[in-house]
């Protein structure tokens, strides 16, 4: 296990179920999270559906004291942190305090505190700006909230690559265990559903508008026709193997490999850069194409996107070479909470031999894959690859295997 | 340790850009600085009167004359202009031919506090018809608020810029960000990840929700009357920090390389660590140990010790809280070093631009061994009295400069410390 990043804890908080075994009982189940928005009222814009996370209530969980000084992702971020301790098994206090850091990834920041601080600003006055807007909706907030709430004085950071920033966190944080850090908490929890957050993410043009939960988020679909955005994600404890074996800790598995690539400025004639991704994180891994046994895919569901990552997988697997999920059409995409989740439900996978369904898609044979469908498919599983992209050219992909693998 | 000056792969800085108050570019950058001006001045780009502080350290900037295009102008927030010309220039510096390069080699990190927050500010505005409308109309936003909402734009338009396919991101750890993101980008290179890395930071947050966010703490000095002399750090009278705006951009590439290539070399990026306070989103612990641990760790990865430093390039922020912990994390981590060494602030002369100032202070350092000069800590006439280093007042100073240290600290709890060097230092 030496010089090994293995994930002991899991946090999760999902459209479809708070929780580990919430987030996989539905997950397994095919139930999903995907509705109608019920914290503004949509109906005036031309998209009205998303993931939100129910029944998330922050007095359960933090003192008041935080209440006004954070945004829904930060609240629902400090509670996934707690989460992934007790799953690991481990308090903050049970390490020096120099060996514990925080890295998270984060899209745009706490978006829905910027947009309350915006609206007194421009309705009030400067004067009704909270003295909490300086921190609270800026992007390294989950980082240093959760460093103050566990005594965490290590290595922290924060990463932004829209949703390949998930995975880019989880490297991050190797690269500090790799040099000492005993533990980091890293992954991400996001969430701008608010107007002014909608109508930014409207704004690129990649958001579904359909009024159908079951129809709205269909990925490598000859329908597909943009995607619904959601909230959550999950936070993971990341430990060194030697530390995480000398305490006896139960292991999700370990974080294996990594590949991070930008694509080409739009009309250079080169390729897409998300196959070479998928190539990095093997090699690191130590891995061929054919040590793979699961796909969790981005899943933009934009057509032209799909045909990428579709090509990709067909390039590297081979044609129907690997079997290919996305749960996330149960979530909704949730930005830079998106990879960790999808990280979450790989390990899940790999603790229950079993690949989570794809819901409601029904894929376009043109595009090579062997997609999962409904219902969960039973598999000897030792290794999944997890692929991410952001918007504007971002693509990551993460190598996780079992701890004996 | 695997990393550090005699761990492997070591990586210099080749290129610089700077886009700072006082005038865009390298040169109007370092003369101000010997010169011991100040770029702080009356806010201009809005009417600052119903605000408690007034005064900024603005950039003057022509995005059609340094190079931009209409469209990059129009679909780019201020900050990512910034970054993208500051790259350019770096570029040209480093004298690198991006284009032989393979390109999955070669890497963007750009570090940013608060991202496209003036963009925002501004198309909130405009959406919400002046705070009047809840459910915001998207029928009045600009076509790119999407690269508004995710700063991680910044680190594509760079990467577009400069032809880069290898690892991107942006590095948003508050005011350390510029320093994390050049930390962040030299790791990537020693481990293997990139053999070239354009590594910088861009903030352009002068705008009014960011005055008016921290007037509500103020964090700001009042100091409205003499916006000239309004940036003080460590001088007794300082009553907060003035807000900046910029960019500082590095070529960063691994040392042998550099070398083959004939390439001038600035710096080598020795060692580097970042801690947390786990104390405060805003306040500071007096005593500065999480910021000693920073630069203990940085020295320890370059192999250096506290002797071997010839030049501190401080936060100093000129908040009351600031000075006094920096000083103390000096005094904790360096022993009697931190009395014999010059420490400044240039914050003095541009201001605090957030997630920029890092890497604008990196390039201080850089062009302080280069040049042999370090630059003053202008404003400063009476020194509080538990700020009792040698700060370098008022003046630039001739001085053989073979090591920098460079901290930051920032929101959020983060104390991160860089130590460049000369490549054929010998360690320790």
């Amino acid at each position: 296990m030496r010089g090994k990043a293995v994930v002991t804890g899991l946090g999760v908080a999902a459209p479809n179920g708070l929780g580990v075994e919430e987030y996989w009982r539905a997950t397994l189940g095919g139930r999903t999270g995907i509705g109608r928005i019920t914290r503004f009222d949509p109906t005036n814009y031309p998209a009205r559906l998303a993931g939100e996370i129910e029944g998330f209530v922050a007095e359960d969980h933090l003192p008041g004291r935080l209440l006004p000084q954070t945004d829904r992702m930060t609240r629902i971020a400090l509670v996934g942190a707690d989460w992934a301790f007790a799953d690991a098994g481990i308090a903050p206090g049970d390490l020096p305090e120099f060996d514990m850091g925080v890295i998270t990834a984060s899209s745009s920041g706490g978006f829905e505190f910027g947009q309350n601080e915006l609206r007194a600003l421009w309705s009030k006055g400067g004067q009704y700006v909270s003295a909490y807007q300086s921190f609270a909706w800026f992007y390294a907030v989950n980082s240093g909230q959760i460093s103050i709430r566990n005594g965490m004085r290590g290595p922290s950071g924060v990463v932004v690559s829209d949703q390949a920033g998930g995975l880019d966190a989880l490297a991050q944080a190797r690269r500090q265990i790799r040099k000492g850090t005993s533990l980091v908490m890293t992954g991400a929890i996001d969430a701008s559903l608010c107007p002014w957050g909608w109508v930014a993410q409207l704004a690129g043009g990649r958001l579904s508008t359909s009024d159908d939960p079951e129809h709205a988020y269909l990925p490598f679909d000859a329908r597909a026709r943009g995607h619904v955005p959601g909230e959550g994600g999950a936070l993971l404890v990341l430990e060194d193997g030697e530390h995480a074996e000398r305490r006896g800790a139960r292991v999700h598995g370990e974080f294996a490999g990594y590949g991070s690539t930008f694509d080409p400025r739009p009309g250079s004639g080169r390729p897409p850069g998300l196959r070479k991704a998928i190539e990095l994180a093997l090699a690191d891994a130590g891995l061929e194409p054919d040590g793979i046994d699961v796909v969790f895919a981005d899943a933009a569901a934009v057509p032209e996107l799909d045909r990428v990552e579709a090509e990709a997988l067909a390039g590297v697997f081979g044609p129907r070479g690997v079997p290919v999920t996305a749960p996330k059409t149960m979530t909704g995409r949730l930005y830079s909470g998106a990879a960790p989740l999808d990280l979450a439900a790989a390990f899940l996978a790999l603790r229950d031999q079993v690949i989570p369904p794809t819901v409601h898609t029904d894929p376009d044979a043109s595009y090579d894959l062997d997609l999962v469908g409904p219902e969960p498919r039973p598999a000897a599983l030792g290794t999944a690859l997890v692929l991410a992209r952001g918007h504007g050219g971002f693509n990551s992909a993460a190598v996780v295997r079992t701890a004996t693998g | 340790m695997t990393t550090g000056a005699a761990g492997g792969r070591r990586v210099v800085i080749t290129g610089i850009g700077v886009t700072a108050p006082g005038g865009p570019g390298v040169k109007n950058f370092w003369q101000l600085l010997t010169d011991g001006r100040t770029a702080t001045r009356s806010i201009s780009f809005f009417d600052p009167a119903p605000f408690r502080s007034q005064v900024a350290a603005e950039v003057d900037f022509d995005a059609e004359l340094l190079g931009l295009s209409p469209q990059e102008i129009r679909r780019m927030d201020r900050a990512a202009q910034f970054a993208v010309v500051t790259a350019r220039e770096a570029v040209e510096d480093s004298g690198l031919e991006t284009g032989e390069l393979d390109p999955y080699r070669v890497g963007v990190t750009i570090g940013s506090a608060v991202g496209a927050t003036t963009g925002l500010d501004q198309e909130y505005r405009t959406v919400s018809d002046g705070g009047r409308l809840e459910l915001v109309d998207h029928a009045y936003a600009v076509p790119h608020l999407y690269d508004y909402l995710v700063p991680s734009s910044f680190a594509a338009e760079v990467a577009w810029a400069v032809g880069a396919e290898g690892p991107g991101t942006v590095v948003s750890t508050g005011c350390t960000s510029g320093l994390d993101a050049v930390g962040h980008a030299a790791e990537l290179i020693r481990e293997g990840s990139a053999d070239v890395m354009i590594a910088g930071a861009a903030d352009a947050p002068i705008s009014p929700i960011t005055v008016a966010c921290f007037d509500a703490i103020k964090a700001t000095t009042p100091r409205n009357d003499d916006p000239e002399h309004a940036s003080r750090p460590f001088d007794a009278s300082r009553n907060g920090f003035v807000l900046g705006e910029g960019s500082a951009v590095f070529v960063l590439e691994e040392l042998d390389a550099a070398r083959r290539r004939g390439a001038h070399v600035y710096a080598e990026i020795a060692g580097y660590a970042t801690r947390s306070n786990a104390f405060h989103m805003t306040g500071l612990r007096p005593d500065g140990r999480e910021m000693a641990e920073a630069i203990r760790v940085a020295l320890d990865e370059a192999r250096m010790n506290p002797g071997d430093l010839d030049y501190i390039n401080a936060h100093g922020s000129g908040t009351k809280q600031n000075d006094r912990h920096e000083t103390a994390a000096f005094k904790r981590s360096l022993g009697e070093h931190a009395r014999r060494t010059p420490v400044s602030s240039i914050k003095s002369m541009v201001g605090h631009s957030l997630g920029a100032i890092g890497s604008i202070e990196i390039a201080a350092s850089a062009l302080a061994m280069e040049h042999g000069v370090v630059p003053p800590t202008a404003n400063l006439h009476r020194p509080d009295p538990e700020c009792d280093l040698d700060y370098v007042p008022l003046t630039a100073r001739e001085h053989r400069t073979d090591a920098v240290l460079s901290v930051g600290s920032g929101f959020g709890g983060f104390q991160s410390a860089i130590v460049l060097a000369r490549p054929e230092r010998s360690a320790r």
